[in-house]
C-alpha cells in the first residue's frame, strides 16, 4: 500500500540525513546526561531518597530532551522548503507524520538506551535483571512522546518564538506520560520489582489518542 | 528529453481567491491555459505571481475558486502533479543528488526508479556529480537539481517560479534551451518572469499580474512585449 | 443589544443569588464549618470552566472543517471564559484546603490536573498571540486546542491514578461524601447561575473578538492603499 511503501522511503531518509551528521543523537545524548548529573546534585547521592527520585527524574530528563529533539524536526525542512516537495510527492501527508514520528521514536530509544548505563551508575540501581519490562516501558512512553512531539512541533515551526512554544506546548500535553512512566519504572526499579501492566497500557492507550488525532488532523498542520 | 507520462494537460483557473487575513493575494483570477502552451506570468513583485503558481502546484489551497487540469488522466495518484520549481532547491543539502532524486522517484512511485533517476542526472548534466551532497552545490546546479526533481515523475505541467534569478548568462542559455525541449516534448509550462530574454522568447503566451487581479493577456490582444516590461514601453 | 443587557441582567442576578443562597440558604455543614459554602463556588466555577472549555474544543474542530472566522472568534472566547473559571478554582481551593489541612497546596488529584488543565490552556492563548496573520493563527490553534482537550481526560486518569499510589488529602471530601437534599439544591442552582453567567460572557468576548477582527480588516485595507 502506498502509505507504507511511502513511510519507509521517507524512513529511510529520516535516518539516512540523521545518521550521516549523528548530530541529532549526540547532542540529546550528552543532554540528558547532563541533566542527569545535575540532578544529582539536588539529592544527597548514594542515599534512599535519591533512589526514590531517580525514575522520576529519569523521565523528566527524556521529556527536556525530547522538547530539544524536536526543534529540528521541521526546521530540517523549512532551509529549502522540503516540506512543500514532499507534500507533492506522496499520495497521503500521513506518511510524512508517520515517517517523523518512528524516526523520532527510534531516535530518543537509542539516547536513553546509551543512557541508561550511566543512570544505572549514578543512582545505584541494577537495572539487568528488569531490562525486558523497562525497554517496553521506555518504548510505550518514547513513542508517545514522539506522536505528541511530532504534531506539536509542527504546530510551533509555524510561530514565532518557537524555541520557547514548543516546551510550553508540548511539557502540559505530556503529564500523563511523564506521571504514569515514572510511576511504573519506580516500581519496576524496586527491590521487589512490580510490574504495573495497566500503567503500561495506560500510557499506550495515550499513545493510540494521539496517533488517531494525528491521522484525522494531520493534513491540516501542513497546510500553508 | 523523454516525454511526460500522461498526455498533455492544461490548466484552468475559475474565480481564484487567495486571501490572507485582509489582504488579497490573489483577487477572482480565471483563466484557461491549453495543453502544450508555454506561458509566462508577468508583473511586479508583490502582484500574486508566486501565489498563482503555488495554488497551480496545490501546495497552497485558494480562500475561494477552483483549479482543474482539463486532460489530465482521472486518477488522482502524484503521477498527474504538476512539476514545480521555486525559489528553493527544494531537495536535501544532506543528501546526494542521487539519493535526493532517487528519494522523490520513489515516493511518486516512478518505475524503474534508480534507472530514471540517473538518467535525469544525464538530462541536466549533473552524472559527474551524482554523489556529493547538494549543500556544496553552486546556484546554477542547485537550478538543475531542482529542474530534475521536478521533472522525474514525467509530469505533464511543468510550473517554474522565476527560473532565471541568480543565473548567468550561460546558466540562462542552457535552461532556455532545456525549456525549450521540455514543451516541445509535450509539457505545458508555466513560468514567471521578469523583463525579456532568452527564455521568455519561448512564451506562446503571456498574462500579466497586477495586485492579483489578471491586467493583460496576450490572448485577447496585448503585445509579449508590453506585458513583460509591464505596460512602460 | 437589549437581548445582551438582559442576559447580564439575569446572569448577574443569578450569580448573586447563588452567593446568598450559599452563605444564608444552604446548611453550614457539620466538620468543616463555613469554609465549607467555598464548595458552592469552587466546584459550580469548575464545571463551567470545563463546559466552556467544550465549547471551545466544539469550535476548534468546526473551524478546521468549515474554515468561518466565526467558529474561531468562539473559540478563543470559549477559552478566555474557560480559564477565567478555572482560575476561580484554582484559588477557591487553596482557600478551602489552608484552614482545614493547614497547607495551602495538598496536591489533590482534581486540582493538580486542574492546574494543568489551566496551563494548556493558558499555552493556547499564548500560541495565538506568536501567530500574526489570522486565518494561520485560528488553524493552528484549533489545531492544538484539539489535541489539548483530547489530552485532558488522560491527565486527570493519570494524575488521579498517581495520587492512588500516594494518597494525599482531598479538597471537598470527594465526590462520593453525600449532599443533604438542601444543600444539593443550593448546589445545582449554583451550577446553573455559572453557566448563565458563563454563557453571558462568551457572548459579550465573542462580540469584542468579532468587532476587533472587522477592525482589522479595515485597518489592513487602509494601509494598503
Amino acid at each position: 500500500m502506498s502509505l507504507f511503501s511511502n513511510t519507509a522511503t521517507l524512513l529511510g531518509k529520516e535516518l539516512r540525513t540523521e545518521f550521516r551528521s549523528r548530530e541529532l543523537l549526540t547532542t540529546t545524548a550528552v543532554f540528558i546526561l547532563i541533566v542527569l548529573v545535575l540532578f544529582s546534585f539536588a539529592v544527597t547521592p548514594g542515599t534512599e531518597e535519591a533512589r526514590q527520585f531517580a525514575p522520576g527524574l529519569l523521565w523528566l530528563a527524556i521529556l527536556f530532551a525530547s522538547s530539544l529533539m524536536f526543534q529540528s524536526c521541521y526546521l530540517r525542512e523549512q532551509t529549502n522548503d522540503t516540506l512543500s516537495s514532499l507534500r507533492l510527492a506522496v499520495s497521503d501527508p500521513f506518511s510524512i507524520f508517520l515517517a517523523k514520528l518512528i524516526a523520532n521514536t527510534l531516535f530518543l530509544l537509542l539516547t536513553e538506551i546509551i543512557m541508561l548505563p550511566f543512570f544505572a551508575l549514578f543512582y545505584n540501581i541494577p537495572l539487568w535483571s528488569k531490562l525486558p519490562v523497562l525497554l517496553l516501558v521506555l518504548l510505550v512512553g518514547s513513542l508517545g512522546i514522539s506522536i505528541a512531539g511530532t504534531a506539536i512541533s509542527a504546530i510551533s515551526a509555524q510561530a514565532r518564538m518557537r524555541e520557547l512554544l514548543l516546551p510550553l506546548l508540548l511539557l502540559p500535553l505530556l503529564t500523563p506520560v511523564l506521571v504514569v512512566s515514572s510511576l511504573v519504572t519506580g516500581n519496576l526499579l524496586e527491590r521487589e520489582p512490580i510490574i504495573q501492566w495497566k500503567g503500561i497500557a495506560f500510557v499506550a492507550v495515550f499513545d493510540l489518542v494521539f496517533l488517531t488525532a494525528l491521522w484525522l488532523f494531520g493534513e491540516y498542520l501542513l497546510e500553508e | 528529453m523523454t516525454p511526460p507520462r500522461v498526455p498533455p494537460t492544461g490548466l484552468r483557473f475559475e474565480n481564484i481567491d487567495k486571501r490572507y487575513g485582509g489582504l488579497f493575494a490573489l483577487r477572482r483570477v480565471s483563466f484557461a491555459i491549453a495543453p502544450g502552451e508555454c506561458v509566462v506570468l508577468a508583473g511586479r513583485n508583490g502582484s500574486g505571481k508566486t501565489t498563482l503558481l503555488r495554488v497551480a502546484a496545490q501546495i497552497v489551497k485558494p480562500t475561494a475558486g477552483k483549479l482543474t487540469f482539463p486532460g489530465a488522466s482521472v486518477d488522482s495518484s502524484t503521477n498527474g502533479r504538476p512539476g514545480y520549481v521555486a525559489h528553493t532547491t527544494m531537495v536535501y543539502d544532506e543528501l546526494t543528488a542521487e539519493e535526493n532524486l532517487l528519494l522523490f522517484a520513489k515516493l511518486q512511485n516512478v518505475e524503474s526508479p534508480a534507472a530514471r533517476a540517473e538518467e535525469l542526472l544525464r538530462e541536466v548534466g549533473l552524472i559527474e556529480r551524482r554523489d556529493s551532497l547538494v549543500r556544496t552545490f553552486s546556484r546554477g546546479m542547485r537550478q538543475r537539481i531542482a529542474i530534475a526533481r521536478a521533472l522525474i515523475h514525467r509530469p505533464s505541467v511543468l510550473l517554474f517560479d522565476e527560473p532565471a534569478t541568480g543565473l548567468d548568462p550561460l546558466g540562462i542559455s542552457w535552461l532556455a534551451k532545456t525549456l525549450g525541449e521540455v514543451n516541445r516534448a509535450g509539457c505545458t509550462v508555466v513560468m514567471s518572469l521578469h523583463g525579456e530574454s532568452e527564455i521568455s522568447a519561448l512564451a506562446t503566451r503571456a498574462v500579466q499580474l497586477d495586485a492579483g487581479s489578471i491586467v493583460a493577456d496576450t490572448q485577447s490582444g496585448a503585445s509579449l512585449h508590453s506585458i513583460l516590461t509591464f505596460g512602460s514601453a | 443589544m437589549a437581548k445582551r443587557l438582559i442576559l447580564g441582567a439575569v446572569a448577574l442576578l443569578l450569580v448573586i443569588a447563588s452567593a446568598y443562597a450559599s452563605f444564608y440558604i444552604a446548611p453550614q455543614e457539620r466538620t468543616m464549618g463555613v469554609i465549607q459554602r467555598i464548595f458552592y463556588f469552587h466546584v459550580a466555577s469548575a464545571w463551567a470552566g470545563f463546559t466552556a472549555f467544550f465549547i471551545c474544543f466544539i469550535a476548534n474542530i468546526l473551524y478546521v472543517l468549515k474554515r468561518a472566522e466565526k467558529y474561531d472568534w468562539l473559540g478563543v472566547s470559549s477559552a478566555e471564559v474557560g480559564l477565567a473559571f478555572t482560575t476561580v478554582v484554582l484559588i477557591t481551593g487553596p482557600i478551602w484546603a489552608h484552614p482545614v489541612w493547614g497547607i495551602w497546596w495538598t496536591w489533590d488529584a482534581r486540582l493538580t490536573s486542574t492546574f494543568i488543565l489551566w496551563l494548556l490552556y493558558v499555552s493556547y492563548l499564548l500560541l495565538r498571540t506568536l501567530i500574526e496573520e489570522p486565518e494561520r493563527r485560528a488553524l493552528l490553534s484549533s489545531l492544538f486546542g484539539i489535541f489539548a482537550f483530547i489530552d485532558v481526560p488522560l491527565v486527570f486518569g493519570a494524575i488521579r491514578w498517581w495520587r492512588t499510589q500516594h494518597p494525599s488529602p482531598v479538597i471537598m471530601g470527594g465526590q462520593g461524601s453525600g449532599l443533604e437534599p438542601t444543600m444539593k439544591a443550593v448546589f445545582f442552582f449554583s451550577v446553573f447561575a455559572y453557566h448563565v453567567f458563563m454563557t453571558f460572557l462568551i457572548v459579550e468576548r465573542y462580540i469584542l473578538e468579532k468587532t476587533k477582527a472587522e477592525v482589522d480588516i479595515l485597518r489592513r485595507e487602509a494601509e494598503a492603499q
